[in-house]
């Protein structure tokens, strides 16, 4: 049509022309790895990410200075001075209700309300970035950022421990033991099952980014969401309710440690997950798909 | 020549008739308005980078944009003027598909908005209400991020292309600083290199001059003319016609939400009407002489009313010393004027319109 002819007019003919054919032939990861690249390079969350490492080095010197492998304390902790390996599943634990929840809400809720909020997203959409495209990037590095943030909490719990308890086998629930390798394969399946989680959590923080252009404002939505679902779960008057909360499952992952695993309540974890991320990465396209960006 | 208020439903008639190129309309044309140059501006109108038709915006109780036919033709260089809040940045945003319309239909380069945007936005640079970048990202970084995002751009060119536009307006000297270390002229011009980055055949500039200099400002005047000139269609929005109107090849009225007046530098001049003022110490003598020439709306102003104004109308400039003398008024001075577009605009928009800068 006569749109090509028009290309010819002054700066724009033999770009506009190559820009046509080698269109599919960059990486069509540039965006999603400029979106990783920010993330993982702003200060904030740099700190946030060494605080989350943090728990873990604290929890194994607290427990190695005390020398009290006595009971009484959290799940796996009283084990941690059998088997350094401990201190990952012990961290995580503990980073469970709020810390990693927290991380990821900071970054779903800057997801939208971020950008929104410094006025790069009209600059975005007029590239165009395309509205669901941009979605679809966004949640895919806040999945990213939830394994990263998992993974790292696991993989520094793995090593203070080696350094400060050792390592060897691991004895699981009812005595029976695995090999050390055998062990960390059943760590990196709770870091997957705990992502999970946390990015369906994300998904439900990428729709309330959708609704704000305070990305503050978001994070602390999304975290008073998450605190509500655990303290749903803990009226029993609600036991109805509990299984549709995504919290709920989360502590199953210490199914892993059974022999053999335990597999029930991890796949009505995953389900809750994926319909969670589902229902609520819809409603934020259906949300930014249609919302007016005057920001 | 074709007037182009796009309020008179005639040139609507015009204009519709030659884009859809029916026989019927265009007997309908000519008996409307005769002439070769109707022909020229239609064919400009049927392929215009921008076209708006009827296109209105409501927020809640305000209509931000009531009803505007904006019509940039290919190649034009458009000045989209009109005070702040008149609605200017609105329309934008309607037409690069950030806001949608409550009504009326945008077509930009061939293209429905906001359903064509993949297949528009690309060709397009746009500057939308200042510039807005990661502040902790140098100027270089936040160009690489944007570039990132377009789909239709080679990575491996992108580091050439990002330098070339941080060269073009300047800035590659403080290619490295961060965004947030960057003053407001700074800032405006990394915007402006963004809408650089790959060759547009349209370029949406939201008031680029806000917050430079007035070096800046000639610096952008002049990148504009030389993109114009390479044959870039330029939509350039301000409130101050200063800064724009020497560069425009069209200039389009905004005000509350209206779209006031829009057609080339050329008609808006011709559609203004020049003042003959006479300055004389027998006034009742020179009204007498002009009056008898058929001029109307006469008046007297200045110190004592020594000065006879009026618009000249039909009459030929050169009858009017001649008719005076043989009235017996002296002539002490005389003078026709042509209004200029700054009158205009203040005839359009009211005192409220900042039009002298």
């Amino acid at each position: 049509m006569s749109a090509a002819e028009r290309l010819q007019v002054g700066t724009a003919p033999p770009r506009a022309r190559r820009r046509t054919l080698v269109s599919s032939a960059p990486a069509p990861l540039r965006f999603l790895l400029s979106e990783l690249r920010l993330i993982f390079t702003r200060r904030r969350n740099v700190a946030g990410l060494g605080v989350l490492a943090a728990v873990p080095i604290l929890l194994a010197v607290a427990v190695k200075v005390s020398n009290d492998g006595g009971g009484g304390g959290p799940d796996f902790i009283d084990q941690i001075t059998n088997n350094g390996l401990f201190v990952a599943f012990a961290a995580l634990v503990i980073e469970l209700p709020l810390f990693l929840p927290l991380a990821v809400a900071t970054i779903a809720g800057d997801a939208v309300a971020g950008e929104a909020n410094q006025g790069t997203l009209r600059y975005l959409l007029t590239v165009p970035a395309g509205r669901t495209r941009l979605l679809l990037v966004k949640y895919a590095s806040i999945v990213i950022f939830s394994v990263a943030a998992t993974a790292l909490v696991a993989v520094v719990g793995v090593l203070i421990g080696l350094i400060l308890f050792g390592g060897g086998p691991v004895t699981l629930f009812f005595g029976s033991q695995i090999s050390f390798g055998a062990a960390i394969g059943r760590l990196a399946l709770a870091v997957l099952y705990l992502a999970a989680g946390f990015s369906a959590l994300g998904a439900l923080g990428l729709f309330v980014s959708t609704l704000t252009e305070q990305p503050i404002g978001a994070t602390v939505a999304i975290v008073l969401v998450n605190v509500a679902m655990f303290v749903c779960d803990t009226i029993s008057q609600l036991d109805w309710l509990h299984p549709y909360l995504l919290t709920h499952w989360w502590t199953s992952f210490g199914d892993l440690l059974r022999d053999p695993i335990v597999t029930g309540d991890m796949t009505r974890g995953l389900i809750t997950a994926g319909v969670y991320a589902v229902v609520f990465w819809l409603a934020a396209w259906a949300r930014f798909g249609s919302k007016d960006v005057s920001s | 020549m074709t007037p182009t208020t796009v309020s008179g439903p005639t040139d609507r008639a015009g204009t519709d008739g030659a884009a859809s190129g029916s026989g019927s309309a265009d007997g309908h044309r000519d008996a409307v308005r005769p002439g070769d140059g109707v022909e020229t501006y239609d064919d400009d109108t049927a392929d215009a980078p921008i076209r708006t038709t009827g296109l209105t915006k409501r927020f809640r109780h305000q209509t931000a944009v009531d009803a505007v036919d904006l019509l940039v033709p290919r190649g034009a260089v458009y000045g989209f003027l009109g005070p702040n809040g008149s609605g200017k940045t609105t329309t934008i945003r309607m037409i690069l598909g950030l806001i949608r319309a409550t009504s009326g239909s945008i077509r930009l380069l061939g293209a429905e908005m906001p359903s064509g945007a993949n297949q528009a936005l690309p060709r397009v640079g746009a500057l939308v209400e200042g510039p807005a970048f990661h502040p902790y990202l140098s100027g270089r970084a936040n160009l690489a991020r944007l570039d990132a995002v377009d789909r239709g751009t080679d990575p491996r060119t992108s580091r050439q292309r990002i330098d070339a536009a941080l060269d073009r307006v300047g800035l590659l000297p403080a290619a490295e600083k961060r965004f947030r270390a960057y003053s407001l002229g700074m800032r405006q011009r990394l915007a402006i290199a963004n809408a650089l980055l790959t060759p547009r055949e349209l370029l949406v500039l939201d008031e680029p001059t806000n917050g430079l200099d007035p070096q800046g400002t000639r610096e952008v005047r002049h990148l504009v003319s030389e993109l114009a000139a390479d044959g870039v269609t330029v939509l350039i929005s301000s409130h101050l016609l200063s800064e724009v109107e020497q560069i425009c090849t069209h200039i389009g009225v905004m005000h509350v939400g209206r779209l006031l007046s829009q057609g080339s530098v050329e008609e808006l001049r011709s559609r203004s009407r020049p003042t003959v003022t006479v300055r004389t110490d027998q006034p009742d003598r020179a009204l007498t002489a002009l009056t008898a020439l058929g001029m109307t709306d006469l008046g007297r102003e200045g110190p004592g009313g020594t000065h006879v104004v009026g618009p000249l109308g039909e009459v030929d400039p050169r009858r009017i010393v001649p008719a005076l003398v043989a009235e017996g008024a002296d002539v002490l001075g005389f003078a026709v004027d042509a209004p200029s577009l700054e009158d205009l605009f203040v005839e359009l928009t009211g005192e409220g319109f900042d039009v002298s800068g």
